[in-house]
Order: C-alpha cells, then sequence, then structure tokens
C-alpha cells in the first residue's frame, strides 16, 4: 500500500500511510487507539474508499472498490466484532454471500463437508452445524478464521484478535496463525499489546495519528519499550509498584450469591467473596462467564436469586440502587456508552448524574446550573477530562476522556467500594495508563476496589487477591504474583486444586 | 343452548376461520420477509387500505378480478416501496414512517374513492371470488366443508406458506435476507448489498399486503369502504412477532385470530347475551394476550428497526 490517505470530515485518518506485507510472513501493525490502523486496514479491505494512494498486490495494482473485490484479491479480514449473524449455523454464516453449486437454492451439504475438511487441516476444530450463539468466543474467532480461508484468502487481517482470549486460547491462536504462515499465507495482525509483537510477528509497522512512523523486523533484540516509544511517543510506565497497603476491615462480601441473567438462565452461582479497605481484589474470566451479572447484582441493578451481599457490614442484598450510591458504592460499568454515560447529555450533567438532586446541585427541585458547572470545571481539570468546555456533548469525546467522566463521577467523593468492571477495555495506552493509576490511587485512599477484567496482564497488575470466575462459579483465589498461566487454567474452568484435564470446548 | 354446538356449527367456525385468517396470513407472510431484513413496517395498515381500493377500481372497470388483483398487488408494491425509501433510503424512525403511511394510506384510498364514484346511495359492487371446490377432496364430509370449499386465493396463502418457509430455510435469497436482519455489517462485508436486500424484503411484503387488501374488497367482500381493513394490518405484525418470524407459525397464529373473529361473527348471530361491543373485541383481545405471552421469548433480528450505513461503527 502506497501513500495512503484517508479522510473523515477534516480528520486525517490516515496520512500517506506506506504499508508492505512480505509473503509467508505474519506483520504486526502497531498503534494507539485512534492511530489509524483499523482504518488502513478497512481501506485494505474496500470497506473504506481511499482519498489518496494505491494498492498492490504481488505487484500488481489493485483496485479495491468493495469487500467483494478484496475477497476475490484474496483478501480476509477476521474483524475485531465478528462479522457472525448469531442466531445461524456455522455453514450458514460462510456460504453467505457465496454463490451457491445448486443455483438459487443452498447447497449445506456440500459446503459443511468442505468446512469440516479444511477445519481439520488447520486444527480448528469447528462443527459447522453449530450455531454462532452456542460457540465460546475464541471458537467464534476460528469460524471467521475458516470463513477466510475458505473464501481462499492468501493473505488475512486480524483486528486485535487477542482482546478477548485467554491466554491459552491466544497461544493456540498464534500457533494456527504460524501454520498458516508456514503454508504460505500471509497475515496482518492488528495489535497494540506489544508482547503478542514480539512473540508472534516477524514484522512490524508502527502508526501514530494516522502517519507511518517506523517499519522493522522484529529480531530478539527488539524491546517492549523501543516499540512502545515509538508507538506513543514517549516513555511508557510498565510496572507499577503500588505501596503495600495493610487491608483493614471488609467492606463488601458475598456469600453463596446467586444471579440470573437476561435470558433467565442462572449466571453466578454460589458465589462468596469479599473486598476489604485499601485493597484491590482482581476478578479474572473470559466474556460472559456471570461478571456483568455480578456487577449489577453489586449495585443494586440486578435483582440477586439467592445469597447475601453486606456493604460495610449492612445487609444490602436486593436494596434499590440508590441505597447503593448513599453507602458510597461506585460503578464502572463494562458498557460505558449504554450504561456509564447518557451519551447525548452534555458532560457536566453526566458529571452529576447520580447526585443531581441532592444540594449543592439541586435545591426545592431546581437545578443549581453555576454549581453543577463549577463542579464539571474542577472535575475536567483533577481528571485531566480533554474537552472543549463543560457543555460539550460526551457522545463527542473520545473513548478514554468518556471513560475520564466516569472515573470522575464514580471516584470524586472517595468511594468506600468500587465495582470496576472491564475499566479499560477499548481504551489505548495512553488512557489506561490513566485509568489505572486512579484505581491504585482510589485503594491507597482505602477503598476496597473490585477489578474485573479479562485483561489477565491488567489483573496481575493491580490486583493485590486474583479470583477467578468460569461460568459463574469462583474458581479459586490466587495470591498476588501469580503466573498468568495459573490464572488461565481457572478461566478455562479448571478448579484450584483439581488436576483433571480442562473441561469442555477446548 | 345446547343445540347450538352441533356438527354443522362446528364445521362452519372451522370453514370460516380458515378464511379469515387467510388476509392476516398473506400480509403477515410478506411481513416475516421485511422484518427479517430488519425493516418494521408498521404502514401495511394503510397499504392493505390502498391495495383494498386499487384491487376493488380494477376488477369494477376491467370487469376483471385477475385484473383487480394484480391492480392490488401493485400498489402494495408502490406503497411499500415508499416504506422502504423512508426507511432504508432516508433512514427515517421506521415507526414514524410506517404510522405516516398508514394514516396516508387510509385517507388517500378514500379520496381516490370518492373522486372516482363520488358520494352513492349503494356503494358500486363487483362479482366476488367464487369459491373452487377441489375436485374430490370437498366431497369428503366435514374436512371438506373446512378445508376444500374455499376461493384461490385461500388456497393460495396456505400454500405460500410454505413456499415461504422453503425460501427462507433453502436458498440463498432466504439466507441473505437474515442475515442482513441479524448483522448488516457481516453481510455488507460479504458483498451483499444491503440497501437492495431490504428494498427487496420491504417491497416484497407490500405486494403480500396487496394481495391481502385486493382479497378483502373483491373476495371476502364485494366492495370497498375504508374501513375495511379494521386492523387485520396491524394484528398481521403481531402475528409476525408472535410466529417468531416462521411463516407455519404465522400461519398457526393467523388461525388464532380467524377462529376468534370466527366465534364472534357467530355469536353475534346467535344472539349470545353479551354486548356485540365486547364480541367485536375478542379477535383483538385474543390477539394482544398471545402477543404478551410469546412475545417474551422472542429474540427480535438483532438489527430489527436500525437503518444501517457502512460508515458508522
Amino acid at each position: 500500500m502506497r501513500n495512503i490517505t484517508k479522510i473523515f470530515g477534516h480528520l486525517k485518518a490516515n496520512d500517506a500511510v506506506d504499508f508492505k506485507l512480505r509473503e509467508k510472513s505474519i506483520h504486526g501493525l502497531l498503534g494507539e487507539n485512534g492511530a489509524g490502523k483499523t482504518t488502513l486496514m478497512n481501506v485494505l479491505y474496500g470497506l473504506y474508499r481511499q482519498e489518496e494512494g494505491e494498492i498492490y498486490i504481488h505487484g500488481q495494482k489493485t483496485d479495491i472498490s468493495s469487500p467483494l473485490k478484496a475477497i476475490s484479491s484474496g483478501i480476509g479480514m477476521v474483524h475485531q466484532h465478528f462479522m457472525l449473524a448469531r442466531p445461524l449455523t456455522v455453514v450458514e454464516n460462510i456460504m453467505l454471500g457465496r454463490k451457491s453449486s445448486r443455483g438459487i437454492f443452498l447447497d449445506t451439504k456440500k459446503v459443511a463437508a468442505e468446512i469440516r475438511e479444511l477445519s481439520d487441516k488447520y486444527h480448528l476444530m469447528v462443527d459447522p452445524y453449530a450455531r454462532i450463539w452456542q460457540l465460546s468466543v475464541g471458537e467464534q474467532q476460528r469460524v471467521e478464521i475458516l470463513t477466510t480461508i475458505y473464501q481462499g484468502a492468501n493473505i488475512l487481517i486480524l483486528d486485535e484478535p487477542t482482546a478477548v482470549l485467554t491466554p491459552q486460547e491466544a497461544e493456540t491462536l498464534f500457533s494456527i496463525l504460524r501454520q498458516m504462515r508456514d503454508d504460505g499465507k500471509s497475515m496482518i495482525l492488528i495489535t497494540h499489546k506489544l508482547e503478542e509483537i514480539l512473540s508472534v510477528v516477524d514484522d512490524v509497522t508502527i502508526l501514530r495519528d494516522g502517519k507511518m512512523i517506523n517499519s522493522l523486523k522484529v529480531t530478539p533484540a527488539t524491546t517492549k519499550e523501543e516499540l512502545s516509544r515509538l508507538m506513543v511517543g514517549r516513555d511508557v510506565l510498565f510496572d507499577f509498584y503500588p505501596v503495600a497497603v495493610k487491608p483493614g476491615k471488609e467492606r463488601i462480601s458475598m456469600k453463596n450469591l446467586s444471579v440470573r441473567n437476561d435470558k433467565d438462565f442462572s449466571a453466578v452461582r454460589n458465589f462468596s467473596l469479599s473486598v476489604a479497605e485499601g485493597e484491590i481484589v482482581g476478578l479474572a474470566g473470559v466474556d460472559g462467564n456471570g461478571q456483568k451479572e455480578l456487577a449489577e447484582a453489586l449495585t443494586g441493578l440486578r435483582p440477586a436469586e439467592g445469597g447475601l451481599i453486606f456493604i460495610n457490614g449492612k445487609e444490602a442484598v436486593n436494596k434499590p440502587p440508590v441505597f447503593y450510591i448513599n453507602e458510597g458504592v461506585a460503578h464502572i460499568p463494562e458498557d460505558r456508552q449504554s450504561m456509564g454515560l447518557a451519551m447525548g447529555f452534555c458532560v457536566s450533567k453526566n458529571l452529576v448524574i447520580k447526585r443531581f438532586y441532592q444540594q449543592p446541585y439541586a435545591k426545592n427541585g431546581l437545578l443549581n446550573y453555576k454549581n453543577i458547572k463549577d463542579h464539571a470545571k474542577k472535575m475536567i481539570q483533577d481528571f485531566q477530562i480533554k474537552t472543549n468546555s463543560t457543555e460539550d456533548i460526551t457522545r463527542d469525546l473520545s473513548g478514554g476522556n468518556q471513560q475520564k467522566v466516569i472515573l470522575a463521577r464514580e471516584l470524586a467523593d472517595d468511594p468506600s467500594v468500587l465495582i470496576a468492571n472491564q475499566p479499560t477495555r477499548g481504551l489505548d495506552v495512553g488512557a489506561t495508563e490513566y485509568v489505572r493509576s486512579r484505581l491504585l490511587e482510589a485503594r491507597s485512599k482505602g477503598s476496597a476496589v473490585l477489578l474485573i477484567s479479562a485483561d489477565i496482564e491488567e489483573i496481575i497488575q493491580l490486583s493485590d487477591r486474583i479470583a477467578v470466575i468460569y461460568n459463574g462459579e469462583l474458581m479459586g483465589v490466587l495470591p498476588k504474583g501469580s503466573q498468568p498461566e495459573a490464572i488461565g487454567l481457572l478461566m478455562m474452568g479448571k478448579r484450584q486444586g483439581d488436576n483433571a484435564s480442562v473441561k469442555e470446548n477446548y | 343452548m345446547d343445540n347450538i354446538f352441533t356438527a354443522t356449527f362446528f364445521v362452519s367456525i372451522f370453514a370460516s376461520t380458515i378464511r379469515l385468517a387467510t388476509p392476516i396470513l398473506l400480509t403477515a407472510l410478506g411481513e416475516i420477509y421485511t422484518q427479517r431484513s430488519g425493516i418494521l413496517n408498521l404502514g401495511l395498515e394503510g397499504t392493505m387500505t390502498m391495495s383494498a381500493m386499487a384491487g376493488f377500481v380494477c376488477a369494477y372497470f376491467s370487469k376483471s378480478l385477475f385484473i383487480g388483483f394484480l391492480g392490488g398487488i401493485v400498489i402494495g408494491m408502490i406503497c411499500s416501496a415508499f416504506m422502504a425509501f423512508l426507511s432504508v433510503t432516508i433512514r427515517a424512525n421506521q415507526v414514524i414512517a410506517g404510522t405516516a403511511l398508514t394514516i396516508l394510506g387510509i385517507g388517500f384510498s378514500s379520496f381516490i374513492y370518492r373522486i372516482i364514484f363520488g358520494i352513492q346511495k349503494l356503494p358500486p359492487q363487483v362479482e366476488s371470488l367464487t369459491k373452487f371446490d377441489v375436485p374430490l377432496l370437498s366431497r369428503i364430509p366435514y374436512i371438506g366443508t373446512i378445508f376444500f370449499q374455499h376461493n384461490l386465493i385461500v388456497y393460495l396463502a396456505y400454500i405460500l406458506a410454505i413456499i415461504n418457509w422453503v425460501v427462507l430455510e433453502k436458498t440463498t435469497f432466504g439466507l441473505n435476507v437474515k442475515a442482513v436482519g441479524e448483522h448488516p455489517r457481516a453481510a455488507d462485508s460479504k458483498g451483499i448489498s444491503v440497501t437492495k436486500i431490504r428494498y427487496t424484503a420491504v417491497i416484497i411484503g407490500g405486494a403480500f399486503a396487496g394481495l391481502s387488501g385486493a382479497f378483502m374488497s373483491i373476495a371476502y367482500m364485494n366492495s370497498f369502504s375504508d374501513t375495511m381493513i379494521a386492523g387485520r394490518g396491524f394484528i398481521a405484525v403481531a402475528v409476525v412477532v408472535f410466529a417468531r418470524w416462521n411463516p407455519l407459525r404465522a400461519m398457526a397464529g393467523s388461525l388464532l385470530f380467524g377462529i376468534a373473529s370466527a366465534l364472534q361473527i357467530r355469536f353475534q348471530a346467535i344472539g349470545v347475551p353479551i354486548p356485540n361491543q365486547f364480541l367485536l373485541m375478542l379477535p383483538y383481545l385474543v390477539t394482544i394476550i398471545a402477543l404478551i405471552t410469546v412475545s417474551k421469548k422472542a429474540e427480535f433480528p438483532s438489527a430489527y428497526t436500525k437503518p444501517y450505513s457502512r460508515m458508522e461503527r
């Protein structure tokens, strides 16, 4: 790809970017969120049309006007948000958009057999007749890979493929990728995880603010620090050395808590855990294992089916959300856009949304805009929120700044308990660093922090104790400094002290 | 009252159940395509009224019921093309666009009808579609009367239910429609035009609603009135949800409405001591109850009522 420029409105998402992929190689595309990685790849895949620049495939100038054209040129993409229709089967998803050998009727049987063959060849372990919603995230990803290979892709683009995987699943993915490379395929790995670049990638191209910064071969001498400097443009703090605080008395505890999910299935079962003052307990787990339901039950947003919750020693199960707020329970929800913020509101209103009806923000049922604005100004400064004014609509802020608005609201009055669910998901390195430092600060101020995360590194870095949830059950609690592999095993359903082989799906 | 519930009574109830279910079924069958592609067309009531008028006018002047049905279908397709334009191209809110189309359709059809026929003491009439007794089968006692002594459109509706099921489950077009409704971006990335599929699905929906509207004015009745659809367009939408977007289950849903309507009519005729306003409510009440019980389980298509744009993420 030569000299690619893509403009959205007045933003140059890609600015004269050059990108070169060697045959039979795994190429890392590294950059922070908003650096233009995904945009560049969407141009290559024909989803976006570049304003300037040309694409050459095997030396041939190719005009990629649509994804269809990309597919026929041998380019396949595994998106970050899977392009799979959940109620349909694997084979139906793969057949989609493909000419059938039986004319207007689907040739399901034929395709299913071919899929099985390919799946065996690359050890993908995919059942063609399974429905997507029945599959784990790792399996869905393998379906996506299978789809692209089935379409005849020689060049595979993978957008942040490990964001949702356990370390073991990621390792499996990498070995599949290596095997595919040896089979003659080339792969582009979009990522902002430096470990991945170092462990699996042959070459790396770094983007920052839409510009190509550097492209280099990865050698054993390449270091994390070197890459991150190129990516962020400054030195980044990797290791936090939290001051050891002696945990005080229990602030929040659950006893045999059970919660049901939206589909009325049991999502959290018999869950017992407690978090003390000045302690961060990390709760690791693959997405969708009951974390969301647990967090909601702990903040009064979802009824508990059974069991007990104590907050500051008070019985709290099935109390209304306002009870939790008054007890000083802060919540950073998993989905900041739909649960954490009213996206259409301005920043200042979002900042007082929990307490807008109280003094000093309101009096006798009337809002005091001056106080609300003053509060917002202070928060914007304290939490370094990048916004033009207190009245900017929250939707227009970047993801990192939206998260800072939530942090400001939840942490401003030193909560006694903080439930943080995937607090750094989707944030770039800079914002992630900031959020983590704030969590540590909350802890040293005496908050009891329950950090729910699918990112093992984050859990290891921040937690004083590490609990693991699988299928709604507590698999075990590990001490600080545990190895990622040990946590990963629990995340896949292997119980602590259980020597039997790993359960299910793997 | 015991002598009412005879075999003849049940046979006539069931026969009219099948007939009364037909317009609901036809409209619902089309709306299944529409909703499966992610569009909610609440304009069906207006579309059906327009088609009932068009079907009647065409049949009246051409003296051909075939032309009448054709006219109804074409007008149905035009009305829904308008709906598709509003919801797919303009990306308007579908509930508002559909409601507007309903109001427009009802008003506009009676306007055109008045222009053509003026106000007459006796409404103009056409010779409506006669029933067609299926040879041999119609002579089976009871069964024949219930199932095989209807007009052709009735048979057609039930056959179409099966055909539509095959189309949705076994053809590439069906898969494309489902994929567009579930995950338009995925469909787009596989080279399927979301716009084209949605237009097609909405217009097919209009064709079915058009046939159904014409059925009302020239097969079920023999004249037109702007209130003759009487909520059937909305009931059809309800049946689609009740049926969880499956044409065969739509058959069951329509029959449920059909039997409630049939009972209601018969109860009025034999003078059951309930005020007739309450009896008239019966089919709608049944629909509401059925919908409440079933719709909790219904898994709506993921992209339901959401306009698609490639640029948005």
